[in-house]
């Protein structure tokens, strides 16, 4: 299956691109998604527990299952205010 | 929307007020020269905006429930700002002011925590860093 995966201020300046599709086994859960990005991007290594995570705009737990389709970002600390 | 690229009209905001209405709070956050004891020129404003519409909408909900009598309006600005300017702006109006003052200031401490929303400050010698609320102290 297929996710597109958002990246938002300073995780798209660590990825250098907003967003991308990726490819994932059936089944995979948004902890898979998390535990691959910290095996590529050495930014994401640095973090010690996922961070706060969204599907499709709700947000979400690590065990999540994903579904074709779904739209899945890691966020960033929020600073609004 | 909740959200905007557009200055914040906070005059506008203050008409808001029902006739049954005898107090109106109003929250505006607005862009200081500091943080952290470092000067700040500019704060430039990003959102996952669709998710920050959908939770400023729940927010907005949960509120609803928690003080009926109430009705609540949030605005919040996206986009490069300057010292000065109105980054969000929050009006809780109700019959009195005990329930307005509550609830504007339970809305924008939700918003802080919840929404995704977030900030990069510009200081004076051209340097740039996200904010993190978390990483203070």
């Amino acid at each position: 299956m297929r996710v597109q995966v958002l990246y938002f201020a300073a995780f798209r300046d660590a990825v250098g691109k907003d967003a991308e599709t990726r490819e994932l086994a059936e089944g995979a859960t948004v902890a898979d998604v998390w535990k691959a990005l910290v095996g590529q991007v050495p930014f994401f290594a640095r973090f010690p527990i996922m961070p706060p995570a969204a599907v499709n705009r709700e947000y979400v737990e690590a065990k999540t299952a994903l579904r074709d389709g779904d739209e899945v970002a890691f966020l960033p600390p929020v600073a609004g205010g | 929307m909740y959200l905007t690229n557009a200055p914040l009209d906070v005059a506008s905001l203050l008409k808001e007020a029902r006739p049954s209405d005898g107090a109106l709070s109003l929250f505006v956050g607005v862009v200081r020269n500091q943080n952290e004891g470092r000067p700040t020129t500019a704060i430039e404003y990003e959102a996952y905006g669709t998710m920050a519409e959908m939770q400023i909408g729940k927010i907005l909900e949960e509120l609803g429930r928690e003080f009926p009598a109430a009705r609540l309006l949030v605005r919040h600005r996206l986009g490069r700002l300057s010292v000065g300017d109105a980054s969000v702006a929050i009006v809780a109006t109700s019959p009195h002011r005990a329930e307005a003052f509550a609830v504007c200031r339970a809305a924008i401490d939700r918003i802080k925590t919840t929404v995704p929303i977030w900030k990069k400050e510009f200081h004076p010698d051209g340097s740039s860093d996200w904010v993190d609320p978390a990483a203070r102290k």
